[in-house]
């Protein structure tokens, strides 16, 4: 074919231009896609129970992921400090993935279980108490904020729409496990569960 | 990745290689007379050249290919195609981690068998002690280990669990959990009154003798089973000396007061499933030091 034709056709151009750059994606995405490899669960996962998805949302809601990952690679001053390198299928119920590639501060991928429940409260309470050089910002307002429920169910049927399997008694009683908790327990509860089922000795 | 897979990527891969060097090769120009030739537009009078590529330029296209399928065939890319090396990510960590390994844990490991106290003041565990305090215990206790509100102090002679380094170990293989009950549906406002005035006369402190004689009441039936009828405390349930002045929680009337009647339950987490036999013995040894 002559390069003048391509040239002065631009409906042609734009066919053969979006054949060119597609390629990149037919192999990089598509398998990935339509795959297995990554949409398998790993042993154990679990849809995040109701105050937990609330947990999950505040922290999307001030922002967390603006300066923590959770995303941990496989390298060895990574693993040395974090623990388990993070794998595709812990994320598989995650809409949307909170990787982050940021850190101002350190990875949270497997936070869980790491520090006391209080020791959350007070860190978020005002860092500087319990990590005196910290520069994260205090986020007193999760202490008087209530969790209203009412779309936590909602939220959860969502969810289901796109893959994650909540049942309907998850999806009922979502309300009422979400019922009375303040802000704080649900990010607490939302951090303490971040990256268990993974552990390594190191 | 399935075999449907594997080919999809490996025939789309291939074609695209083919492509290239097709629109690469296919569009060559080259010797005479085909130099100073114009496209055959002009606009205004400026007609545009339609010159070869400069031969640099089009031989590092050439190199490129070569190396994309040079490296194809040696790492891994085509599918499942493992490449010649059979390199992948978390065998180059694997092999990272092995290396560390092989390198630090005798280093770490020559010291299990020396006990506790006698290697706490070596400079070389200190050393290694600090680094793995820093990254697992400064979070809480503070990076110089003097504790916060809520969390002990490490470097007093004051412990809430026990300071010999069997105990240390314990508590940093198993964690610790404190159990102190809220007492203010037993007690109501006035018991709570009572027994923080009996708890303020431990110390000196107290400012009202009926009171104090109160609250002791409430103090034998509730409290002692854990602190002990002589306040002194029990390594055994984690309950800390009330006679000392050392407050995990603040030691005002209203700390008191608010400790009785909310309770307190505070958590030092296990590290026995994250830290190697080593480290704990190691850390056990640099938190020795620090009292002592």
């Amino acid at each position: 074919m002559k390069h003048e034709v391509v040239e002065k056709n631009v409906g042609l151009m734009i066919v053969l231009m979006i054949v060119a750059i597609s390629f990149g994606t037919l192999v990089e995405l598509v398998p990935l896609i339509l795959g297995k490899q990554v949409s398998q669960p790993i042993a154990g996962l679990k849809p995040l129970p109701a105050l937990e998805l609330e947990g999950r949302d505040i922290y999307v809601r001030e922002g967390c992921n603006n300066c923590h990952s959770q995303m941990i690679r496989p390298l060895r001053a990574e693993t040395e400090r974090y623990g388990h390198y993070s794998v595709a299928g812990e994320f598989v119920y995650d809409h949307p993935f909170l990787w982050g590639s940021k850190r101002t501060g350190p990875d949270l991928a497997r936070v869980g279980q790491r520090y006391s429940d209080d020791w959350h409260r007070a860190h978020m309470y005002n860092p500087r108490d319990v990590v005196p050089e910290s520069n994260m910002p205090a986020y007193p307002w999760l202490f008087d904020n209530e969790i209203n429920g009412e779309r936590t169910g909602k939220k959860m049927a969502a969810l289901r729409r796109v893959g994650v399997p909540y049942s309907d008694e998850d999806i009922a009683g979502a309300a009422s496990a979400v019922e009375g908790k303040m802000e704080i327990d649900a990010v607490v509860a939302y951090l303490q569960q971040l990256g268990t089922l993974l552990q390594t000795r190191r | 990745m399935t075999s449907f897979w594997s080919w999809w990527v490996i025939v789309l891969t291939v074609i695209t290689f083919v492509g290239i060097t097709w629109i690469l090769l296919g569009n060559r120009k080259r010797g005479e007379g085909e130099t100073d030739k114009t496209t055959g537009h002009a606009h205004d009078g400026i007609e545009e050249y339609d010159n070869p590529l400069p031969a640099w330029w089009f031989y590092m296209f050439v190199i490129t290919i070569v190396w994309a399928i040079g490296y194809l065939i040696i790492y891994p890319g085509m599918g499942n195609y493992p490449g010649l090396i059979g390199w992948t990510q978390i065998g180059q960590h694997e092999a990272e981690v092995e290396a560390a390994e092989a390198r630090y844990s005798e280093m770490r490991s020559r010291y299990l068998a020396t006990p506790v106290e006698e290697i706490a003041q070596d400079p070389a565990v200190r050393r290694m002690g600090m680094r793995l305090f820093g990254n697992n215990c400064a979070q809480c206790h503070g990076a110089d280990g003097k504790g916060r509100y809520g969390f002990p102090n490490l470097t007093d002679d004051d412990w809430l669990y026990g300071g010999s380094p069997e105990a240390l170990k314990a508590t940093l293989v198993n964690g610790r959990r404190a159990a102190m009950p809220a007492w203010a549906g037993v007690l109501g406002d006035q018991g709570i009154a009572e027994a923080t005035e009996y708890v303020l006369s431990l110390n000196g402190r107290s400012t009202d003798a009926d009171m104090t004689a109160a609250g002791e009441g409430h103090y034998q039936m509730y409290c002692a089973a854990c602190h002990g009828a002589d306040a002194k405390g029990n390594y055994l349930f984690g309950a800390p000396n009330l006679t000392n002045g050392i407050w995990l929680y603040g030691g005002s009337r209203e700390q008191i007061a608010h400790s009785l009647r909310a309770g307190r339950n505070g958590v030092m987490p296990a590290f026995g499933e994250s830290l190697t036999e080593d480290k704990i013995h190691i850390l056990a040894a640099y938190i020795y030091s620090l009292s002592n």
